[in-house]
């Protein structure tokens, strides 16, 4: 038998697990009623901020043509009527979905790789490594993150990028200590030893064991931590510190507050921003929380 | 009057796995029974049942009669009053089953507060008696679980499990964790408490030759039955049932020639209770089945002497054929 | 007529542990020559606490020496990374307890395959995993490739370890424990296939054990531990038999077959960083306690006087004073 037949052949293997795997995987996720509401919530808002330019366009954020009058009530032509400039509203919303969903993943991304490298290395390789390490994710941690966000975004630019840099800076921690833990659970087990036995060195133990056990705990994480994102990016945005250039709901509820809105009871400028960032931190902590219980009990199978 | 008699005890767990399926057990007071199985045999779930410990949800069928009065039909106050000062359970791993966070001494008096009223000095002294009884000094009691050995850990679980006088005791691997040496001094320990407080003694294990060697009377147990019983030397020297004379055959005797570089064992696994052979459930793995096995059932059956078996090759004019158990190495 | 040199030895060899907290140091392996030569099966026996699994663990590399040396082939033990991976390749460990040495995330085939794809072998992954998989016992292997550990009973789980193990074909096996967590019936088939290996592949082993039994069964030579140091080894016949050393006598009489009255010695063994002073074992020993040392004449000997460390090969031999002028009378 050549080697390429085997390599093929272990591919395949591959692929076939892979598959098995996540038709396993979906059973479970099924049976979970809440999950699945949040996964039908986030696919919406996934579909509509994917087709935003095909049905509104990037000009509903301009200014200067705007189509209706200020701050008009919700009527049949503006469903949720016209911000302080005569803008759609509606279409607001819908465009301004795109940034902060965007947003909210790419600083969840960002928080959670940090998190995971930080807690798998420190976890793996214990010694005088990991106790700085861990005295820094203790700083960290006690650190009010909204603090130190608004801190980073005022010295740097505002653009996007700081805004995710921002987020993803400041929300690792916990990532990080629930990670360590898991780490050392892992590699108190047997087949840690074994791994070592027939050669395995670091690299190995931590990537191919390591890391697979990790991961449903990085994956709930990661849903988990895109809802607190979105939150952080409307925060951020609410507090003038977002890139003011780009629509999100964050800088629609700012331009509401400066708009004087709140005092003037135009409640369809502050409601609808505020609801979409509600329901999206909700869908993604129902699918965290379904995701974390249908790969827990896999995990530790004792028979 | 017989300290405990099982009339037809059926354990099935929810999710339909049928652990134990029909078992007649008997013990005197002063006698001790062994009751040998590997693992999915049921015998643990039989311990449980006995004191109605199985997880809600469990059906139990038949009857637990201690000293006459049926265990599976008592009211829930009585239930309690009958767990520990009836009989008692000294469990499996119990490494695991002391609190880490309380004094053993707190914990071998927790029955005896909870049962008898009494006033916590005199827990305290019964306690320290205790602890004496099964060789451990009274002041030990103020340790931690963690400062403790195996085997010292071993015996504060049998001092709890006599704190209250109970007259059965029912041990659940008590030695399996433990090195040979403390093994039988466990062992003598248990002998000694037995025969000095007249207890009725039912032993578990896996391990037949421990169990010949302490009890006075052995039940075999395979897939939720008992398929062998008899006196206990006489079970495990000479077992009539081939599953019996597998396991006997799997502990060598040191000396003996003919197993020296013979391992013997059976081929399969045990059975899985939820998931169970027809006819004989030993018949996938039997020697010498037969095509009946496959299809009928067998109940235990005279065999004189006292000894019972559950093979159709026990009892019948046709004497078994006089092999030993499979040897392993010619088969795959 | 010269022997052939061993496979694996250990040579004066010393693994200390520190001390927690200020406590004198432990010294797990106190003092160890120990020879498996090619072919050979060798039974290290002792209770917990004996340092059997730390001396099985220092011959693998896993844990380096504070003291001696471990020799393969002839030559010493390197202990850079690349030169202990590939001593791996040539000796590989079994552990106790099957559900626990596999990742229960990776499949079989994924267990299997892992010492292959650490050594980075160039040829066919899956013909070398189904091949270890029929050697195990695990017939068809095809079968078995996508399956979970959790979906294996015991005695397939280990058969699946073992597996793991022979892929590197290995020269020698350390087995640690190989059939303590499994059912009786089961492990007669497990045994028999290190039995089976040994005469096809002529593979070598070192079975860690407390059981006696597991020895007469399958080992050609026997090593008795007590607390760091070997005291008895020679051959399986002779040592189980006839053994020489109190503490061997006193496991083989609690046994539950065993003949005549069991010695069953009080006490714990004590831990390994307070060792007596003199033989080690003279606290608990039932020749000295019997006053029967005294008798000899040797029993301030056995309090005062540490036995030499004894040497590697197989003769058999035996570190005792009483034994010993048992066998000048």
């Amino acid at each position: 038998m050549t080697t390429e037949a085997g390599t093929a052949g272990s591919r395949a293997l591959a692929r076939q697990r892979r598959r098995r795997s996540a038709v396993r995987f979906w059973r479970a996720y099924r049976t979970h009623g809440a999950g699945l509401l949040g996964l039908g919530a986030l696919a919406l808002f996934t579909l509509v901020a994917l087709t935003a330019p095909l049905t509104v366009g990037s000009d509903v954020a301009g200014v200067t043509d705007a189509p209706g009058r200020p701050l008009q009530a919700p009527s049949g032509e503006f469903p949720l009527g016209t911000d302080q400039f005569g803008r759609n509203l509606l279409g607001l919303v819908v465009w301004g979905s795109r940034v902060s969903l965007l947003v909210g993943l790419l600083a969840a991304v960002l928080s959670v790789a940090i998190g995971a490298v930080v807690g798998i290395t420190a976890g793996h390789f214990k010694g005088a490594y990991a106790t700085v390490l861990m005295r820094i994710t203790d700083w960290f941690l006690v650190m009010p993150t909204l603090v130190l966000a608004i801190a980073l975004a005022t010295v740097m630019s505002r653009s996007l990028g700081t805004v995710v840099l921002a987020i993803g800076v400041t929300s690792w921690p916990t990532t990080a200590r629930l990670v360590r833990a898991q780490t050392l659970t892992v590699e108190s087990r047997p087949y840690i030893e074994r791994a070592k036995a027939l050669g395995g060195g670091h690299w190995h133990v931590m990537t191919r064991h390591v890391l697979p056990n990790v991961t449903p705990l990085i994956l709930a994480q990661t849903t988990l931590m895109i809802s607190s994102s979105v939150l952080a990016e409307a925060t951020l945005a609410f507090l003038g510190l977002g890139d003011p250039t780009v629509i999100s709901w964050g800088g629609l509820l700012q331009d509401a507050r400066e708009a004087g809105a709140v005092s003037a009871g135009d409640w369809w400028y502050l409601v609808p921003p505020g609801i979409a960032i509600a329901l999206v931190a909700l869908a993604f902590t129902l699918c965290g929380r379904a995701v974390e219980s249908v790969l827990n009990p896999r995990l530790e199978v004792a028979r | 009057m017989t300290l405990l008699e099982v009339r037809d005890l059926t354990v099935t767990y929810p999710g339909g796995a049928a652990a134990v399926r029909g078992v007649d057990l008997s013990l005197e007071a002063g006698r001790k029974l062994g009751v040998a199985g590997e693992s999915g045999c049921g015998k643990s779930t039989l311990a449980l049942a006995l004191l109605r410990l199985l997880p809600a949800g469990t059906e139990v069928g038949g009857e637990v009669l201690l000293d006459g009065e049926d265990v599976l039909a008592m009211r829930w106050g009585r239930v309690r009053a009958v767990r520990w000062a009836g009989a008692s359970i000294v469990f499996q791993g119990a490494m695991h089953s002391l609190n880490p966070v309380h004094r053993v001494g707190d914990q071998i008096a927790e029955p005896i507060l909870l049962h008898g009223g009494a006033t916590p000095a005199a827990a305290r002294t019964r306690t320290g008696e205790l602890l004496e009884q099964v060789g451990l000094p009274a002041l030990r009691g103020r340790a931690y679980p963690h400062e403790l050995s195996g085997g010292q850990r071993q015996r504060v679980m049998i001092a709890m499990a006599l704190a209250c006088d109970p007259r059965l005791v029912i041990a659940d691997e008590p030695t399996t964790a433990l090195d040979v040496m403390i093994q039988a001094q466990i062992l003598r320990l248990i002998e000694r408490l037995v025969s000095e407080q007249e207890l009725g003694l039912i032993m578990i294990s896996h391990d037949l030759a421990v169990l010949a060697d302490t009890c006075d009377r052995l039940a075999l147990m395979y897939a939720g039955r008992v398929i062998e019983e008899g006196p206990a030397r006489a079970v495990y020297e000479n077992a009539l049932h081939p599953y019996g004379r597998s396991l006997s055959a799997a502990f060598p005797r040191i000396g003996d020639p003919a197993s020296r570089f013979a391992p013997r064992g059976l081929a399969g696994d045990p059975p899985d209770p939820s998931d169970l052979p027809s006819g004989c459930t030993f018949h996938p793995r039997c020697p010498q089945a037969l095509d009946v096995c496959a299809t009928q059932e067998q109940t235990l059956r005279e065999s004189g002497q006292g000894r019972r078996a559950a093979c159709v090759h026990v009892g019948s004019s046709v004497p078994p054929p006089a092999g030993p158990a499979q040897d392993v190495r010619s088969s795959t | 007529m010269t022997t052939p040199p061993p496979l694996l030895s250990a040579r004066g060899l010393h693994v200390t542990f520190p001390g927690r907290h200020g406590s004198p140091p432990a010294r797990a392996v106190d003092g160890v020559e120990l020879d498996i030569g090619t072919g050979e099966i060798v039974a290290l026996v002792g209770e917990s606490g004996c340092g059997k699994t730390t001396l099985a663990r220092s011959l693998l590399g896993l844990v380096p020496p504070t003291s001696g040396s471990v020799h393969f082939a002839g030559k010493p033990l390197a202990y850079s990374s690349r030169a202990l991976k590939a001593y791996r390749k040539r000796v590989q460990l079994v552990l106790q307890d099957p559900s626990g040495s596999l990742n229960p995330r990776h499949t079989v085939y994924d267990a299997v395959a892992e010492g292959l794809r650490i050594h980075r072998h160039g040829g066919d992954e899956p013909a070398a995993v189904a091949e270890a998989l029929s050697r195990a016992g695990l017939r068809p292997p095809e079968r078995f490739f996508l399956r979970y550990p959790h979906e294996l009973s015991g005695g397939q789980r280990q058969r699946v370890v073992i597996a793991g193990a022979l892929v590197l074909q290995p020269e020698l096996i350390v087995a640690d424990e190989p059939v303590a967590s499994l059912d009786a019936s089961v492990r007669g088939e497990i045994l028999a296939l290190l039995l089976r290996l040994r005469t096809e592949l002529g593979l070598s082993a070192l079975v860690v054990t407390h059981d006696l039994g597991l020895a007469w069964n399958v080992a050609d030579r026997v090593a008795v531990m007590y607390l760091g140091r070997i005291v008895e080894t020679g051959t399986v016949e002779q040592v189980l038999t006839a053994p020489r050393h109190p503490y061997t006598q006193a496991l083989l009489s609690v046994l539950p077959e065993a003949p005549g009255e069991p010695v069953v010695l009080t006490g714990e063994p004590p831990d390994p960083s307070r060792i007596p002073s003199g033989c080690r074992f003279h606290a608990r020993c039932q020749v000295l306690a019997s006053g029967e040392a005294e008798r000899a004449g040797i029993a301030e000997r056995c309090r005062t006087q540490d036995l030499e460390v004894l040497r590697g090969g197989d003769e058999t031999q035996v570190a005792c004073h009483w034994a010993r002028t048992r066998v000048s009378t």
